[in-house]
């Protein structure tokens, strides 16, 4: 039988024991935003023209919380058994690169959309959002939270010291998820901003996620989703190439 | 029947540091095999090479015949390695640990080898206890039970008894015997040469990467040709023998022999001299002498 059940187990496990920070932080984050956003923006305008603004909110801070949770579980989890060594007992086993890989990104999509759900918990009972194609949900949820759980490995498999996993978070993934209509629809921004967001896959992520609950969205959700999957194929296949090589694991 | 480990010509850089400069070396199946040599030698390196954790530049690895590279999946299965370093994960408690490792392996329904290999290391008081919580020499205990899950035929141990106490290396080392009786092949890495001593049926020396000797225990202690003499003397060290002194210990001197022939030599000088002897003791050379002598000589 394959190891790769027990690495998966385990790195769910790993996250699991330490639940107050690793899902109650983050829903307590998003829950703040929703209320200090929600409290000034709402009333002022309206998404799409029909939808209230703390509504439109939500799905995209579900969105935004499962990415960079998805990303916090590999990269985090990575570098401590990097720089604790118990990487080694991974590596010890007979483990194959691509199922390390599996393990350690599925983990990350189930901390990406248990941190959703639970986003979704704390937020849904101050607004009335739908969920009018929850295949389109689920489907972005899923994608969204690979992606970032592979951009997390390779950060982890990178970085030699934790304040470089920091750096890759604060430098690149929260700006890029900030910047990608989380808090708004890219329709509001200038000319100039609006062509650079369609280079952030980030923002085909929340789009098409939010297309989901209201219907409407900024891009085609078909587009989307294609965008979306074909970043994952790159990534992923980036950093399956990173784990074949051994780089900075196996010297 | 494949050897247990097979290595020839392994070679290994790091920049400009030739770690393994072309190793052979070949243990058979069952055998207790120590591997020996200064920090920096080459060990570690080599026991990296057989696990996977480090990848050869040139040569052939082998683990019970399966290739390190190409048939990885097999050789791991093969092979229990327990690190240098007292690695853990501070999430989890030692039955999880346990667990979780040998599911690495593929095996599920393992907790009657759990157990026994808890019971065999004195860890089952433990068994509910987060790693964080162990005391060194119990972690070392779980290091040493992990590499045992999934049953190896081939353990390698590097430096198992740095700072353990005397109570665990016993129990350790009794273990480990019964594990070689009940067929494993065992590779030992120790600076503790009378542990080498008195375990390995055959040594390898190895310095800058290169295996500078290689046979039975016996052999390698038969190679040095000298014996240690102390003598207790009632005044100064005769004038002729200082030649021979090899040292000194709190009460005695210590004189380098070449041959049984020189110790009544020796002694007569002593009676010429006057001297009364108020203590004597032959020492026969051990696995350090040889050590010493070979790592001078190479």
């Amino acid at each position: 039988m394959s190891g790769f059940p027990t690495l998966l187990y385990k790195e769910v496990l790993r996250f699991w024991k330490v639940g107050t920070q690793t899902i109650g932080a983050p829903a307590l984050t998003a829950a703040l935003f929703l209320f200090i956003f929600g409290h000034v923006m709402e009333g002022r305008v309206r998404m799409y023209d029909t939808v209230p603004y703390t509504a439109f909110l939500v799905p995209g801070l579900v969105m935004m919380s499962m990415l960079q949770n998805a990303f916090a579980n590999t990269s985090s989890s990575l570098i401590q058994s990097k720089i604790t060594g118990n990487i080694i007992f991974v590596l010890l086993s007979p483990l194959a690169y691509w199922e390390f890989f599996a393990a350690y990104v599925f983990a990350a999509v189930v901390r990406g959309l248990v941190v959703g759900a639970a986003v979704l918990v704390v937020t849904l009972p101050f607004v009335s959002a739908e969920f009018r194609h929850p295949l389109w949900v689920a489907a972005f949820a899923f994608c969204g939270s690979a992606v970032l759980g592979a951009l997390g490995m390779v950060a982890g498999i990178w970085a030699e010291k934790i304040d470089q996993v920091a750096s890759f978070q604060n430098f690149l993934i929260m700006p890029l998820t900030f910047l990608s209509g989380v808090f708004f629809s890219i329709h509001s921004l200038p000319g100039f901003w609006q062509r650079l967001s369609h280079f952030n896959p980030f923002f085909y992520m929340i789009d098409g996620f939010r297309y989901g609950f209201f219907g409407v969205s900024d891009v085609d959700p078909l587009r989307s989703l294609a965008v979306v999957a074909g970043f994952l194929v790159l990534v992923s296949g980036f950093t399956l190439a990173l784990l074949r090589s051994g780089y900075k694991l196996r010297h | 029947m494949p050897a247990a480990i097979e290595l020839r010509d392994v070679h290994k850089r790091f920049g400009d540091l030739q770690a393994l400069a072309g190793i052979d070396l070949e243990i058979p199946q069952g055998e207790f095999f120590g591997l020996l040599g200064p920090n920096g030698a080459g060990k570690t390196t080599l026991i990296s090479v057989l696990a996977g954790l480090m990848r050869l530049d040139r040569g052939l690895a082998r683990v019970m015949g399966h290739d390190v590279r190409t048939g990885y999946r097999a050789a791991r299965r093969s092979l229990g390695v327990v690190p240098q370093e007292l690695v853990f994960d501070p999430f989890f408690t030692v039955r999880e640990t346990l667990a979780i490792q040998s599911g690495y392996f593929g095996l599920r329904d393992n907790d009657a080898w759990i157990d026994e290999v808890m019971h065999n290391l004195d860890l089952v008081s433990k068994a509910d206890v987060n790693m964080r919580a162990l005391s060194g020499g119990m972690k070392r205990r779980v290091l040493v039970a992990q590499a045992l899950v999934h049953k190896p035929p081939v353990i390698v141990l590097d430096e198992p008894t740095a700072g353990v106490d005397v109570e665990l290396r016993q129990a350790l080392w009794e273990f480990i015997r019964r594990l070689n009786r009940d067929g494993h092949t065992i590779v030992l890495t120790t600076h503790y040469l009378e542990e080498a001593e008195t375990l390995c049926e055959r040594i390898a020396m190895l310095k800058q990467g290169r295996v500078v000797a290689l046979d039975s225990t016996p052999n390698l202690i038969k190679r040095v040709h000298h014996l240690l003499l102390k003598l207790r003397l009632d005044g100064d060290l005769p004038h002729e023998l200082l030649a021979f002194e090899h040292g000194s210990t709190a009460d005695a001197r210590v004189l380098r022999l070449r041959s049984y022939e020189d110790i009544e030599r020796a002694l007569s000088c002593v009676r010429r001299a006057g001297r009364r002897i108020e203590d004597m003791e032959l020492v026969q050379p051990d696995l350090e002498d040889a050590f010493v002598d070979v790592m001078r000589r190479s």
